[in-house]
């Protein structure tokens, strides 16, 4: 191990390697790049929400002018239905039906054609030029319409116990003996909720280029969250092997989980290799909307039941997930993660995969957690409400911690959730006033956290600075975090390591940016990386003073004499040895790819106030509190940035989000004027409190933290609107509609 | 159909650039004028993404006919630091850590710049407002807020 005390460098607030880049407009994006020839590709995409295609006739439009090339779903690779091929998280039988679709489409948005055209205008009209006779089916949204006996099936070969069904999976996790269980507890508390799907809301549209040369070596730059997942992806859809596949990440404009999978690049690809022209493809607004992934709306059923004194006995959870139109909703996150944060003897959780003629549904941070976290911090606020207990005392007195059997698998080590309760409670933030109409609610969160295949290359120049290469995108700061890492190892200024995000070519495989891993698994390949080119240095030190390596110590960016006993010398820089390199043995270098291991679980507690404008239904956060254990936070800016930044997305996902559905089974608010994210006058300062529990499994400590704090963010704000009003609610968005209905109903 | 020849002032010097009648700014930017710093995430003035100054005045420039730049006077991303030196809200975006992916920082720069152009004491309220075209789906505007308040005061400070 390798825990550092003293740090010079790690927790440091420094600039960011990418930052000038970024503040300049010179940073490129995946919609910022063209090439010489290049062309533009389109998608024609489905009207209905349920329809057979019968034909598609493209005569017209290959006819058009200006078009260069046309494909559709007889292009792709076919993945037969009966066999799983699983690619990470995604099953490429679904993944082909969603690039493209094959013998129905599911959702309006749906691909059925794409065009390359010589202009984006061509491309457009070419599309309207495609001619598709459908047969239209009928159709379901809802869970509870879709999970009816009579319902339509989208799925012929989708089986649930026995029958044709749109349930396409179920997942159990279970401890202990719940019927046991609720017999001792002198309180059960069983409540159900809802939940609307929510977009990510990345800023940057889905965009790529591509070039496919006649020998099929393609050149591919797009913005995603994995660049070997672009690469998989595309060789699997397309048939061209990974190896003739070189994925660029451009910087990428947010993600949150949503860039996860892959839209256009399959795509871009045939219309390159059909044209022989690069092609550019960027998604609308409005296509992101209705045809890339939201997160899951849901229905749930939570039950806890408790003892007099507070001790919670038994607790049961069953979640209905919306996967969109092709399985794969996070089910696991929301069975997994809802009660994790408590010491629970019988927990019994189940979650479904319910199918409906919606946009299949992408990761959202923490896939899942919030929806869970949301139903169960709801019902822990009313039991504490009727145990006459705080609420924060109610989760102390239940919290998990080192040794606590979680449900779904893992017995606890050190851990840092009652740390997190203790700081809340401690908070100036809980103690504070409030006034009329405003209320405070609290609630916890956890996730899993994840470790993974990851790459690094850290290689000494010849003027002995650092360059260090990883293979994940950044979408949060991860560059600036895996600086002072180096820095710190390298005993070096900051400013002296550039790092680089590698594209599948330059770097060795890197798994996902996703599930909070890549600061987690990356710093452990850098470290290893660094501490081979250290013992290098050592190395080469030792051979110029003619010691023994053993006798020589790295310190401060320099070779030193371990201890008097090994004799006279001055110090060796980094510098000095790397310019001595051609003579003592070559290029200073060294790369490590592992399969990390030991990321453990994060929890949160947060503290909402809100105010109520009892006339108009406007919920206001008025003042706002995150608690998190961090592990260690590498660089403070950007934890703290995390933290923020899911924060904001949970207050617009309690509060205003959703996708609204018109009769014909259409997204009637595809864009941000109608679905509203919060804007910087919707929100308070956000305040945080980094709790730094260090992850003993990991070098420098770090935990991912990344998607912990939108869990428990939803339940938060409903506490604190219950403490405001005294009315519960129990659907998600908490809008002002909803909130005069709940206000009028109940008088 | 003939393109449409235009000529205009973009970050204080002189330009001119072909376009299709119905181009927007943004699309004369980001293509022929190769100005990419400018993003495109709405194309319906929702986001601010695209944010530049026509006669110092803050517009959305997916909203702006490219022809309209004709005689203008425009800035963009790409003018606001002068040569190696960033403008102060440059350096304080970077120093508090006020910006994530960064597709939205070109966007909020130039609107923070409008803003104390004309209001160099601005409350944190005012800012707010001020920024509330402006999608950042990343940091939650803590931060971003913070570094143009900061930045008023570093500027009003070095002004007298």
């Amino acid at each position: 191990m390798n825990v550092i005390t003293n740090n010079k460098w790690i927790g440091q607030r420094t600039i960011r390697p990418d930052g000038a880049d970024k503040v300049t407009g010179r940073a490129a994006f995946a919609a910022d790049t063209t090439m010489p020839g290049m062309i533009w590709g389109k998608v024609k995409r489905s009207p209905h929400p349920h329809a057979r295609i019968k034909s598609i006739d493209t005569s017209k439009a290959e006819a058009l002018p200006g078009v260069k090339a046309v494909v559709s779903a007889r292009d792709i690779v076919d993945f037969p239905v009966d066999k799983s091929v699983m690619l990470g998280i995604q099953d490429m039988r679904w993944m082909c039906r969603n690039v493209m679709a094959r013998e129905k489409v599911l959702f309006p948005g749906h691909p059925v054609a794409a065009v390359a055209a010589t202009s984006e205008a061509i491309a457009a009209k070419a599309c309207e030029l495609i001619e598709v006779d459908y047969e239209v089916l009928p159709w379901t949204i809802e869970i509870e319409d879709a999970i009816k006996p009579d319902a339509p099936i989208l799925h012929d070969f989708m089986k649930f116990e026995g029958k044709p069904s749109n349930i396409a999976g179920r997942l159990e996790v279970k401890k202990g003996d719940i019927e046991q269980g609720f017999k001792q507890a002198d309180i059960v508390i069983e409540r159900s909720f809802t939940t609307r799907p929510v977009h990510q809301g990345y800023i940057e549209p889905h965009a790529c280029l591509i070039s496919v040369a006649p020998d099929n070596k393609t050149t591919i730059w797009s913005s995603s969250q994995g660049q070997f997942m672009v690469r998989a992806m595309t060789a699997y859809l397309t048939g061209i092997p990974q190896s003739d596949i070189r994925a660029i990440p451009a910087e990428i404009g947010g993600g949150f989980g949503g860039k996860t999978i892959v839209y256009l690049e399959p795509l871009a690809t045939l219309l390159a290799k059909k044209s022989g022209r690069p092609v550019k493809m960027v998604m609308t607004r409005e296509e992101v909307m209705r045809a890339t992934g939201p997160t899951s709306g849901s229905k749930s059923t939570v039950k806890i039941g408790a003892t007099k004194d507070g001790r919670i006995v038994a607790a049961q959870g069953t979640f209905y997930l919306q996967a969109g139109a092709l399985p794969g909703s996070p089910i696991r996150g929301a069975v997994g993660c809802s009660f994790s944060p408590y010491d629970i003897p019988n927990v019994l959780s189940v979650g479904f995969d319910v199918l409906s003629n919606r946009s299949k549904v992408a990761a959202y941070r923490a896939p899942g957690a919030p929806i869970g976290a949301y139903a169960v911090e709801c019902v822990l606020d009313e039991l504490a409400e009727a145990l006459k207990m705080d609420p924060l005392e109610l989760r102390l007195k239940n919290a998990a911690k080192q040794g606590t059997k979680a449900a779904f698998g893992p017995v606890f080590p050190r851990i840092g959730y009652v740390e997190t309760l203790e700081a809340a409670k401690a908070h100036p933030h809980y103690a504070a006033p409030l006034g009329k109409l405003q209320g405070r609610g609290v609630a916890s969160g956890f996730w899993f956290n994840a470790g993974g295949e990851s790459s690094a290359q850290v290689n000494i120049t010849e003027d002995g600075n650092v360059v260090v290469t990883t293979g994940h995108p950044d979408i949060g700061g991860s560059r600036a975090a895996i600086a002072n890492i180096c820095a710190e190892l390298l005993g070096i200024d900051y400013r002296r390591v550039s790092v680089l995000i590698g594209d599948t070519a330059t770097v060795g495989f890197s798994n996902l940016t996703g599930g909070s891993r890549v600061l987690f698994a990356s710093a452990m390949v850098v470290t290893q990386s660094a501490d081979k080119v250290i013992a290098t240095l050592r190395e080469r030190a030792a051979k110029i003073w003619e010691i023994d390596p053993e006798a020589v110590k790295w310190e401060n960016g320099a070779a030193h004499p371990a201890s008097p006993n090994a004799g006279q010398f001055e110090p060796l820089t980094l510098a000095e040895l790397a310019a001595k390199a051609p003579q003592m043995g070559g290029p200073i270098g060294a790369g490590v790819q592992l399969n990390t291991e030991g990321a453990e679980g994060g929890f949160g507690t947060h503290i909402c106030d809100v105010e109520v404008d009892p006339e108009l239904g406007i919920v206001r956060v008025i003042r706002y509190t995150a608690v998190q254990d961090v592990g260690r936070a590498i660089h403070p800016g950007y934890v703290e940035g995390q933290m923020q930044g899911g924060v904001a997305q949970g207050i617009g996902w309690a509060l205003n989000e959703e996708y609204i559905y018109n009769r014909d089974g259409k997204v009637d608010n595809p864009g941000f004027l109608d679905y509203r994210m919060p804007v910087c006058s919707d929100l308070p300062m956000l305040d945080t409190v980094m709790v730094e529990v260090p992850n003993p499994k990991h070098p420098q400590g770090v935990k991912g933290v990344g998607e912990v704090p939108l869990v428990p963010v939803m339940a938060a704000v409903a506490n604190a609107i219950h403490n405001a009003l005294g009315k519960r609610f129990y659907s998600l968005p908490m809008s002002p509609p909803r909130v005069l209905e709940v206000l009028d109903g109940e008088g | 159909m003939a393109k449409l020849h235009v000529s205009t002032t973009i970050n204080g010097e002189p330009a001119e650039f072909l376009c299709e009648p119905g181009d927007t700014m943004l699309d004369a930017l980001r293509g022929p004028l190769g100005l990419t710093g400018s993003k495109e995430g709405c194309a319906s003035g929702d986001c601010g993404a695209c944010s530049i100054t026509l006669d110092n005045r803050l517009v959305c420039s997916c909203l702006m006919l490219a022809a309209e730049a004709e005689g203008q006077d425009i800035r963009t991303i790409e003018g606001m630091a002068q040569g190696e030196k960033l403008h102060p809200l440059q350096q304080k975006f970077l120093e508090m850590a006020a910006l994530q992916c960064g597709i939205c920082t070109s966007g909020m720069l130039v609107a923070s710049e409008a803003l104390l152009q004309k209001n160099p004491r601005p409350s944190e309220e005012e800012v707010r407002f001020w920024l509330a075209g402006n999608l950042c789906r990343c940091t939650g505007y803590d931060k971003i807020v913070r570094a143009v308040l900061e930045t008023a005061a570093d500027m009003r400070e070095a002004a007298q």
